[in-house]
């Protein structure tokens, strides 16, 4: 199962691991990022490019089944207005052991970050401004280059 | 030959448009061109494209140096890097 979704709607993070859980393996990792209130971040949009964000998250999905034997892949993030402490990514990884779930797992947010067309903006009360793009972040999706994988 | 070329964050409100559609100059072959050949139209263009060290680029929805070879793409979309996640 791959099940990619870009939407602007909150989602129930139970009844994602409950659609991996029914997959047929013995683990299942997530991960939830949540809207941080950073210096004063009230809320923030989030834009992307519609049909090669999809395109993009799948091709991530398909990098990871090749790489770990997984039996299911989610990847869900949300678009448009959201708050602080709002939800806006989950990943969740199913396979038959655990190595495999939490490894695919890792290896999807970290790509998600710098292969995905996303762009965040954040409103402050002193005004609003484009996130800029980390080098952690690319160095953390490059580490997947050197054969961490099992 | 006709190009739609797409515009993303601050690069789309630098441009004051989300898309339009260009009949491809002679002689521009690759993003970086067609970036200078943009930045040269002023205002708000030159405020997008006037370093283009800051941009990245994909060719009909996938990511590719600004290098690439333009060839027969049928969409171009300008952006900052991505922030997701």
């Amino acid at each position: 199962m791959i099940s990619v979704r870009v939407q602007p709607e909150d989602f129930d993070v139970g009844a994602e691991l409950a659609a991996l859980e029914g997959q047929g393996g013995g683990a299942v990792a997530s991960f939830t990022g949540i809207v941080r209130a950073d210096d004063g971040v009230e809320a923030m949009t989030l834009e992307h490019y519609p049909g090669m964000t999809e395109k993009a998250l799948t091709a991530l999905a398909n990098e990871a089944k090749v790489r770990w034997p997984l039996c299911g892949v989610t990847l869900l993030h949300r678009v448009g207005a959201l708050r602080a402490g709002d939800r806006i990514v989950f990943v969740g990884t199913a396979s038959d052991h655990r190595a495999a779930a939490l490894e695919a797992c890792a290896f999807l947010i970290d790509r998600l970050k710098t292969d995905a067309p996303f762009w965040k903006k954040e409103h402050r009360s002193n005004g609003d401004s484009w996130v800029e793009a980390r080098a952690t972040d690319d160095a953390a999706a490059r580490s997947w280059e050197k054969g961490k994988a099992l | 030959m006709a190009l739609d070329i797409l515009y993303f964050a601050w690069v789309r409100e630098r441009v004051g448009v989300g898309a339009e559609r260009i009949d491809l100059p002679a002689g521009i072959a690759t993003p970086l061109d067609l970036a200078l050949w943009l930045a040269a139209r002023g205002g708000g263009y030159a405020e997008a494209f006037g370093d283009p060290s800051r941009l990245r680029c994909a060719l009909d929805q996938d990511i590719v140096p600004l290098t690439a070879d333009l060839a027969n793409a049928a969409e171009i979309a300008f952006f900052p890097p991505v922030t997701g996640g």
